[in-house]
């Protein structure tokens, strides 16, 4: 019961601190929506699409590229959940949440999941928008696709906490962002197939296949078509344990030393 | 264990890197004693707060807080005690209740246990008008106090206080260091590291801390021999260096 009010209040301060930051809202909303309309616009007519698993028909580039926008948002946000740790932890109140009568990994797992609810919710203020403007998965699909984006949220959650591990300044944060960000997004299934890819470049298509990311996208894929792509599973889940892993490791109290 | 000391730390050390920090600290503090951790800047009274808070683990000293091995029973320890760190630690654009209650629920109170304790202690430390107020409205004085009313909350046994009087004026610093010893008079046990010898009064414990070494340790009037305490410990950093 004490484990779950400390929970709670952490996903509430989360929460309270999204909600009070209207910026990082429209910045989250602006930038899906912007590849969507915008990007998509010009980009369609210099991709041509087959037909590939799990769509059944031709389908628009906008139809495309939902999932990978969803990821995105996921991913822009879980690195700033991962920039607040670091602020967090240069303000002292990471220090307070480390110094509460719970086990450490209870407390940053609370933070993960805080993050993740917080993705989420973009996320769904995103396909609204993108379902008034038409674009539409099944209906079904939303409620399919929930656990494969909390999944991913948590993946990418895990990763942004493991890299506030290691940064130790914020003003060092922006640099790290774009060795992570750019690199994972690009370098993925978002915005391009991976067999496409594979007609310029077979070792970037390599690189896609092993990033974390790429299976995130696709387990959301086939997730808004109420299917399972179980290998995209796997690889999520298995990044997600890692990455929570070494940020835990990250996040161990050093230890004393003899001289 | 309800014998045991509100503090012990036996055999401690730690280095930060080739620098050496902490060397063989031990020290008691008994249950409802006012203790100052005493010594100048890079004495290593932070590196001793991080072990005693449990940020930094105790290996291989100890540190047993109300008789709970820090090492081993981690969360039993940090229960029983309340920190206010050197460096605020706080939610700027969040009001003293919201601040309060997030701790409270940290350490597992409910909202209604939560709210009757923020009561008492922001009555304690004088602040109960402030309770609706963001924490960015407040003075440097009234936040510390809300820091200190915050590590009151779940009752902890131990009291500990890193350089809580840094960065306030003359009367601030007067009004919290009265306000932690009526607290220890009232039965908390306390550790207070400053570097202000004149926040110590002659009933106080003192451990003098110089170069990660304790250099002192006792009540306050046994070890000045009648003279002021600054100049005591004045003398003392002279002979040390």
């Amino acid at each position: 019961m004490s484990a779950l009010s400390a929970a709670s209040a952490i996903a509430t301060r989360e929460l309270a601190r999204f909600v009070t930051q209207r910026e990082r809202f429209l910045a989250a909303l602006v930038r899906p929506l912007v590849w969507l309309f915008i990007f998509a616009a010009g980009f369609r007519a210099a991709l041509g699409l087959s037909i590939i698993a799990p769509y059944k028909t031709y389908i628009s580039y906008e139809t495309y590229i939902l999932p990978g926008l969803c990821a995105m948002i996921l991913l822009f946000s879980g690195m700033q959940s991962s920039l607040s740790l670091v602020h967090d932890r240069e303000n002292g109140a990471m220090r307070l949440m480390l110094t509460a009568p719970l086990p450490r990994w209870f407390m940053l797992g609370a933070k993960l999941l805080a993050g993740a609810l917080v993705g989420l919710v973009q996320v769904a203020a995103f396909l609204v928008i993108a379902a008034l403007f038409g674009l539409r998965v099944p209906a079904t699909g939303y409620a399919t696709a929930l656990p494969a984006l909390l999944l991913s949220a948590l993946m990418l959650g895990a990763l942004g906490l493991l890299l506030s591990a290691r940064i130790k300044q914020l003003e060092n944060f922006a640099g790290v962002m774009n060795f992570v960000i750019f690199p994972m997004f690009f370098c993925s299934s978002a915005l391009y197939p991976i067999w496409k890819m594979q007609e310029s470049s077979p070792l970037l298509a390599k690189l896609c296949e092993i990033n974390p990311f790429t299976h995130a996208v696709e387990l959301v894929r086939f997730a808004f078509y109420g299917q399972l792509n179980l290998e995209a599973l796997g690889w999520t889940a298995l990044a997600t344990v890692v990455f929570f892993v070494a940020a835990l490791r990250g996040y161990e109290p050093a230890r004393t030393r003899s001289s | 264990m309800s014998d045991a000391p509100a503090l012990l730390v036996r055999g401690l050390s730690h280095d930060w890197g080739r620098k050496p920090a902490l060397r063989d600290v031990s020290f008691t503090v008994a249950r409802g004693r006012f203790c100052a951790l005493l010594g100048p800047n890079g004495a290593g009274k932070s590196t001793l707060m991080s072990v005693l808070t449990g940020l930094i683990r105790p290996a291989p000293g100890v540190v047993a807080v109300a008789g709970h091995d820090m090492a081993r029973n981690r969360r039993a320890a940090l229960a029983e005690i309340g920190v206010v760190f050197q460096q605020p630690t706080l939610d700027l654009d969040r009001s003293v209740r919201a601040n309060l209650r997030y701790f409270a629920a940290l350490h597992g109170l409910g909202r209604k246990r939560a709210d009757a304790r923020i009561a008492e202690a922001l009555e304690l430390l004088g602040m109960d008008e402030r309770v609706d107020e963001k924490l960015r409205a407040l003075n440097g004085g009234h936040r510390r106090r809300m820091e200190i009313a915050r590590a009151l909350l779940h009752r902890p046994r131990l009291l500990l206080l890193d350089e809580p009087t840094v960065g306030l004026d003359a009367p601030a610093r007067s009004a919290i260091t009265a306000h932690v010893h009526q607290l220890a008079r009232e039965g908390i046990t306390v550790l207070w590291a400053t570097h202000l010898a004149d926040e110590l009064r002659a009933e106080d414990q003192v451990v003098l801390l110089h170069k990660g070494v304790v250099m002192a340790s006792g009540e306050v009037r046994t070890l000045v021999e009648g003279r002021p305490v600054t100049d005591w410990f004045n003398v003392a950093m002279e002979q040390a260096a």
